[in-house]
């Protein structure tokens, strides 16, 4: 099994990983049996060469125990800190505690390893091969590599570090050694690791980490639990520290995964799509001899038990039985991962990859997570058929899973800015940041929205600035929890002006975007409901479209057509930013900040100019006063338009495809431009933009004050805020100026001139969209009202009259035509003030 | 003949042998991809080359070159495989040798740590035979292959074995053409024709997944060695490549208990996902990609996007002559459609214009240049819609009726899915291949409720329609897959499904019996005749087209002057439509460019439906 060469050099100390000659790639030449490589062993290696092998190999400071024996001695986690299966007593200190075999490294590890051919080159004896000695196969030196780890481990601090695991630690502080007392207090033995910290430490260990994760990640382990006992000798943990990795920067994408990853330490991303039940693997098979009772242990190579044939203790064959109970087996599940659809280029369907979680690592996912995982990237060859010498001339491929990390979890708890952030590379900044620096990039970017849908410049610049948001302001601390950092914009007009193209541009532009239609969803369908899983007959709370769509944009079409008990949820939603649920047990507050674009239709199926928004469109005001923009979208008839127009459409028609590019920004562009300035800036409100605000908040309640009427209220306000941040952002500036605030009121302004202009008296009314009346309708209601009283009251003592004949003398008698709803409404505020009652068809007096 | 076609009937041997000259520097690979290429070039070479399409399986030499015209309709994940591996025998005599178009390994024990070794990647398709293919379209593409059957013998008196028999049967004598020289197994024919009752085990349960229902031919498992990425799922192909039907391949369940003594790893595989990814090669060969030619149409009467490729002289002739007499074929074709259409001409005139259109570019989420026409005023539960389809069934390559029945509708799976289990695409009506008819046929539709998989099933349509999208389901989100579909929808009133464009059908004959009417239309035209449709439709819908500045300041004008009238009676939406029908109604007559005079009959056109509609509208009242 051991080469010569191999066996002598490991004669020299300290290579603890390098009794397993078969794991690393195997570049170097070997004179090999090869054809026991798939047969089972002849016998097992373990059993005299452990002993010996193991007190080569241990580290000084670990004395050898009794039970070495017992120890997966090939284990390439088996450093020379042998694991004492001695129970219940306590026990501390490095030695006292058992090592917990690290399945993940060590599952596959005497399969036959695929062959790299793009290595990275190494030099093998630099320094001479007495001095400096490597585990075969790598470059890895056991005691340079654990000294830089432990240095890494005391000296490395992260003082920009906004990751949530570091929370709460102090990051002047070396960050791992808080961590290390962290493991002390809360007892959980292991150690997450980020790649790129130490990559910034040193870049060598970082390479190795990478290249020969095999052997580094046990060199890490061993260093870490020298550390950690000798800091804390008298801790009691359950199993020595595990070093887990992650964010290693070798692959991001699982369509990158090429043969040169083989063995190699990888992170990838994707989404769960099924995984397997608990598969109990061997790790040691334990047999007894039924003659003598002489018990001795097999370790499980390849998933193969080599049984002994012959008893060592009386010489009896085929004596020796498995006893199951005491064999020691570890948990396995496998993963299926599927790449997650931003990942994928169009027209081609998703790969999966096989994952294998270990130990504690198992059922720590479910289907449908978002996750990332760092693990090694294994290949092993696949047999036809056993009684054959022929291969099928594929591999297998799969990951050991070092290290999950759920990307979609934290968005239960809070932001996930730096989960979702997009790796733009330095390129695409520079390119996006002078993109941002032109002084027409606003204008810019609003016409590269939707190039096909012609004009409406300000409804662009409205979905424009919903693309970006405003800033997240928290106040939970005063009480007041989140402010709502959308913006809502609601798009009504007569059918056939693009509305729903539009939608479908904002959709396809937008990664967490989703579209839904009015007439077809449910209240059930937007929000959540709770299912029974069929297989676990579990309760499960299945997500609707508001809440898929958490941090993205909610495209909802014919929003008029929605019943009422679907527009109710939205109420929450659009102010809250959560859903709350409460249905078959289950009651919980999700979170849906999402921007909500919404198109309606008027009732009349053609906009009426005289009649209000809320008469157009049938809308519950309370719903409309949530959106920050109303726009209506109306064919307007003028010359002029109609021959742009037509340029427009008969040019969409002809122009090639580059000139079409030459023209506007691509899509591509504009999607990283937006993803940029929704991760990395965040602007605040400067001193003068605070005044412009101030101002113009008061200006627009003084337009309304003269004339009796409230114009603006609190919720304009923020809807300007918003406006203006969102504004900021597009510039890429950190500071909401007054330039942004100038236009957050022109688009306001815009908006509410469209929208909730009287069109009685033709003034901009807010409490049209507030009140669902404006002032003048309610103005004249009361007259109305007033008018039918002195009616009554001129006809004397009736108590009683016929309610259609005080219908046509109130009509007679006014100049202006009153109609029956009018009347009605008359009716009724005279009833509330206690005047009258109306009984079917009679009026009577009180 | 096999000295001369030694690379059609044993091309791993120019494999090896390039490989071998190689000295393992690695541009082989590229030599052996242009030496096939160089090979297929000759004059009419590929035609030499069998098709999987028509040849069955079991005449077919196994590792001999076929071709195989088919789409895309899964793709699996990439594969790791032994590009270059290294075995030793018994006498311990090592080899370096070429895994790359092959399976299996041969010869010897593979010598795993071998330093030799080379691990690439490939990826494999799942292809299948473009789905809705006309009958004329396959007689007339593989008529030629007939004259290649007999080269690759099929000795009827051998025996027929299965796969359990095999091993043993290895010492049979082996027909001497192809043995080169290893002891690479020979075993051919193992799958003999349907009526062997050994392959019963295989066959019984296993679904090729073909898109539409009723659709036969091979399926394949496309292995693809370079440029992967430049391939896309329905995209439709002419694939070369080395066949393979080891029948070791295939992992059968009764294997279960041989597998469970191999590595765990090896039971990752669910019993379904084995039957999806290693069916028996006797059903679903593999086959290893040297080189594929996309196509851009599947119309064999038409040069493929490279030309002199894949068509006879004879109809490359013909095709100069449609080209030269266009517009006499329009002409003729333009009658014959009117009298299928029983007399109706603006009809007949919209289903030409429908036949060529085609999704030539899209603008962000708009995709320009479909139309999809609504053929109203068809009688309800008549043959009439089917023997519609017929027709046009005879002129487009590639086509599909769907009834719209509520059954049908209720039950049918026309948005493909993704089945997690087996981890396949599970086909639906809706993946074709681009430019495939897809004929919809509302007249079937009677009242009654629709279901959840109804409403989505209308809503895919829906979508297919107005946006030329269909959106895969993949279980925790949907896809988004661009098609480009010739929809035309046949109802009775107006569609309950958007359409760009409806015309009310007006007979103006009433033949008494329209089956008998019908097959006399049919049978007065001559086979040449279908021919020349075939290739104007084929060829019109690929020209190229432009507008001048000068026409579109007359547009524009003409838009203005439209709606200073009546700004109601010509919307955004109207320019839209006018310009794309006068799009195809210049191109239908030849034209690369719209002329004024085009633009003219375009709006007379397009008035003249108007106001049939409009009529339709007052007379039965009931439109909204």
């Amino acid at each position: 099994m051991f080469s010569p060469s191999s066996q002598s050099r490991k004669r020299d100390p300290p290579t603890p990983a390098s009794e397993d000659p078969l794991s690393p790639p195997s570049q170097r030449s070997r004179a090999h049996d090869t054809s026991t490589e798939l047969q089972p062993m002849p016998t097992s290696p373990a059993m005299d060469t452990a002993a010996q092998d193991v007190s080569l190999f241990s580290s000084p400071m670990a004395p050898r125990s009794v039970l070495q024996s017992e120890v997966d001695a090939s284990s390439p986690l088996m450093y020379g800190t042998p694991s004492s299966r001695v129970e219940g007593t306590p026990r501390s200190g490095i030695r006292g505690t058992p090592a917990r075999q690290r399945a993940d490294l060590g599952s596959v590890r005497k399969a036959p390893q695929v062959d790299m051919h793009s290595e990275p080159s190494f030099d093998f004896c630099e320094q001479g091969a007495g001095q400096r000695l490597v585990i075969w196969g790598t470059d890895v030196n056991v005691g340079t590599c654990k000294e830089k780890f432990q240095r890494f481990l005391q000296q490395f601090t992260a003082p920009n570090s906004r990751e949530e695991e570091n929370a709460g630690l102090d990051l002047n502080e070396p960050l791992y050694m808080q961590k290390l007392d962290e493991i002390s207090v809360v007892g959980e033995p292991v150690l997450n690791v980020n790649c790129s910290h130490i990559q910034t430490f040193d870049a060598d260990l970082y390479r190795q980490l990478i290249c020969y994760p095999q052997e580094v990640i046990p060199t890490f382990d061993m260093a870490v639990n020298e550390l950690f006992f000798d800091r804390l000798p008298d801790s009691v943990l359950e199993h020595q520290i595990q070093v887990r990795p992650y964010s290693a920067l070798k692959t991001r994408n699982m369509r990158a995964l090429n043969p040169e990853d083989i063995d190699q330490l990888i992170t990838i991303s994707g989404m769960v799509i099924r995984t397997s039940q608990l598969i109990p693997e061997m790790q040691e098979a334990f047999f007894r001899c039924q003659v003598c009772v002489f018990n001795t242990r097999v370790e499980v190579d390849r998933g193969r038990i080599a049984e002994p044939a012959v008893c060592r203790n009386c010489n009896t064959t085929h004596s020796m039985a498995l006893v199951h109970n005491r064999s020691a087996f570890s948990d396995k599940q496998m993963i299926k991962l599927q790449e997650s659809p931003e990942d994928m280029p169009a027209g081609q369907t998703p790969h999966t990859t096989v994952v294998y979680a270990h130990n504690d690592l198992v059922d720590k996912v479910q289907p449908g997570d978002r996750i990332n995982i760092t693990g090694i990237y294994r290949a092993a060859p696949m047999r036809l058929n056993p009684r054959q010498s022929q291969v099928k001339s594929v591999y297998k491929t799969h990951i050991d899973v070092i290290h999950f990390r759920k990307t979609d979890e934290k968005r239960l708890h809070g932001l996930d800015e730096d989960g979702e952030q997009k790796l733009f590379t330095k390129e695409r900044v520079a390119m996006l940041k002078e993109l941002a620096a032109k002084p027409d990039v606003y204008e810019r970017l609003s016409s590269a929205l939707a190039p096909s849908i012609y004009e409406h410049e300000d409804i662009k610049k409205g979905i424009l600035l919903q693309l970006f948001g405003g800033t997240r302001k928290d106040f939970t601390q005063t009480g007041r929890g989140n402010f709502r950092a959308e913006i809502n914009i609601l798009l009504c007009g007569d059918p056939g002006t693009s509305k729903s193209q539009l939608l479908q541009y904002v959709y396809n532009l937008v990664p967490r975007g989703q579209y839904t239609s009015g007439k077809g969803s449910s209240a059930v369908g937007l929000t959540a409901y709770v299912m029974k899983d069929p297989e676990t007959r579990q309760l499960v709370l299945q997500t609707g479209a508001l809440v898929l769509s958490d941090n993205g944009i909610c495209c909802i079409d014919e929003f008029d057509k929605m019943s009422d008990n679907t527009r109710s949820v939205l109420h929450e939603v659009m102010e809250q930013q959560t859903l709350s649920i409460a249905k078959a047990g289950i009651i919980c507050q999700l979170n849906a900040r999402t921007s909500v674009l919404a198109a309606a239709n008027p009732v009349e199926s053609q906009w009426n100019p005289k009649k209000t928004t809320i008469e157009n469109i049938q809308l519950p005001h309370t719903l409309l006063s949530r959106f920050d923009l109303i726009f209506l979208m109306l064919d307007p008839q003028d010359e002029a338009y109609d021959r742009r127009l037509a340029h427009h459409l008969v040019a969409l028609y002809y122009q090639s495809e580059e000139q079409i590019e030459e023209e506007h920004l691509d899509m591509a562009v504009l999607k990283d431009y937006i993803a940029f300035a929704r991760t990395s800036v965040h602007p605040r409100l400067s001193e003068e933009a605070s005044q412009a605000l101030i101002e113009a908040y008061v200006d627009m309640r003084k337009i309304g004050s003269g004339r009796g009427m409230v114009s603006a209220y609190p919720r304009q306000l923020e809807s300007l805020i918003r406006l203006a941040e969102a504004h900021a952002k597009v510039r890429f500036s950190s500071k909401v100026e007054s330039i942004d605030v100038e236009e957050a009121k022109r688009l306001h302004r815009e908006a509410l001139k469209q929208s909730a202009t009287d069109p009685r008296t033709g003034f901009v009314d807010i409490s049209i969209l507030t009140t669902g009346m404006s002032a003048t309708a309610r103005k004249r209601k009361e007259e109305v009202a007033q008018a039918l009283k002195k009616l009554i009251q001129s006809k004397g003592k009736t108590p009683a009259m016929k309610y259609q004949q005080l219908f046509d003398d109130l009509r007679g008698q006014s100049e202006a035509a009153i109609t029956k709803d009018m009347f009605d409404e008359a009716l009724r505020a005279l009833a509330d003030e206690d005047y009258l009652t109306v009984t079917g068809k009679t009026v009577r007096l009180l | 003949m096999p000295t001369v076609h030694d690379w059609i009937n044993n091309p791993l041997a120019v494999v090896d042998g390039l490989f071998a000259q190689s000295n393992s520097s690695p541009d082989w690979e590229k030599k052996v991809v242009e030496y096939f290429k160089e090979k297929l070039k000759l004059n009419d070479a590929h035609t030499w080359v069998p098709s999987l399409n028509d040849v069955p399986l079991y005449y077919l030499k196994p590792n001999s070159l076929v071709k195989f015209r088919c789409m895309v309709q899964d793709m699996f994940d990439p594969e790791f495989f032994m590009g270059v591996y290294e075995t030793n025998d018994l006498t311990s005599n090592s080899k370096v040798k070429c895994g790359k178009y092959k399976d299996i390994t041969v010869g010897g024990q593979v010598d795993f740590n071998s330093r030799n070794t080379v691990t690439s990647e490939r990826q494999t398709f799942y292809c299948v035979p473009i789905p809705g293919e006309s009958q004329w379209a396959k007689e007339i593409s593989f008529i030629c292959q007939a004259r290649v059957v007999p080269s690759t013998s099929y000795v009827p008196n051998r025996h027929k074995r299965s796969y359990e028999e095999d091993d043993e049967m290895d010492t049979q004598p082996q027909h001497s053409a192809e043995s080169h020289g290893n002891t690479e197994p020979k075993r051919q024919e193992t799958e003999a024709p349907s009526h062997d009752s050994s392959s019963a085990h295989c066959t019984s349960s296993l679904d090729l997944n073909f898109p539409l229902p009723g659709e036969k031919g091979p399926a394949c498992l496309v292995k693809v060695y370079e440029d992967w990425d430049g391939f896309k799922l329905n995209d439709m192909l002419e694939v070369f490549g080395i066949l393979s039907v080891d029948p070791a391949l295939s992992v059968i369940a009764d294997e279960r208990e041989a597998s469970s003594l191999l590595d765990p790893t090896e039971v990752t595989e669910t019993v379904e996902e084995q039957r999806v990814h290693s069916p028996p090669p006797s059903l679903v060969p593999r086959l290893h990609m040297l080189y594929a030619q996309p196509l851009v149409h599947n119309n064999p009467l038409l040069p493929s996007s490279a030309p002199e490729n894949n068509v006879h002289e004879s109809s490359l002739a013909t095709y100069t002559d449609v080209l030269g007499e266009l517009a006499s074929v329009r002409a003729e074709l333009h009658t014959y459609l009117t009298h299928v259409l029983m007399g109706d001409s603006l009809a007949a005139e919209y289903l030409i214009l429908h036949l060529i259109s085609n999704v030539y570019s899209r603008r962000d989420v708009l995709p320009l240049g479909k139309f999809t026409l609504n053929l109203s005023g068809c009688p309800h539960s008549s043959p009439y819609t089917e023997h519609l389809y017929k027709v046009i069934q005879q002129l487009v390559p590639s086509s599909y009726r769907l009834c719209m029945s509520l059954h049908n509708m209720n039950n049918q799976r026309m948005v493909p899915r993704k089945d997690y289990t087996a981890n396949r695409l599970v086909s639906g009506t809706l993946q074709l291949a681009n430019n495939t008819s897809l004929f919809l046929d509302e007249t079937q539709l009677e009242q009654g409720q629709l279901d959840a998989t109804g409403v989505r099933n209308i809503t895919a349509l829906g979508n297919l329609i107005s946006w030329q999208k269909v959106d895969y389901d993949f279980n925790y989100h949907q896809m988004e897959f661009p098609c480009n579909i010739n929809v035309l929808i046949t109802s009775e009133g107006r569609s309950l499904l958007p359409s760009d464009s409806q015309v009310n059908l007006r007979p103006t004959l009433n033949p008494p019996n329209l089956e008998e009417y019908l097959s006399a239309v049919q049978v007065a035209q001559v086979p040449s005749q279908f021919n020349k449709y075939r290739i104007y439709l084929s060829g019109a819908r690929a020209l190229n087209y432009t507008i001048s500045d000068e026409i579109t300041k007359a547009v524009e004008e003409d838009f203005v002057e439209m709606r200073k009238d009546d700004p109601q009676s010509m919307s955004a939406e109207d320019l839209h439509r006018l310009l794309v029908v006068a799009r195809l109604l210049s191109l239908s007559h030849g034209q690369n460019t719209l002329s004024r005079d085009g633009w003219m009959k375009a709006k007379q056109l397009e008035a003249l439906r108007i106001s049939r509609t409009q009529q339709q509208k007052s007379l039965s009242g009931n439109e909204p």
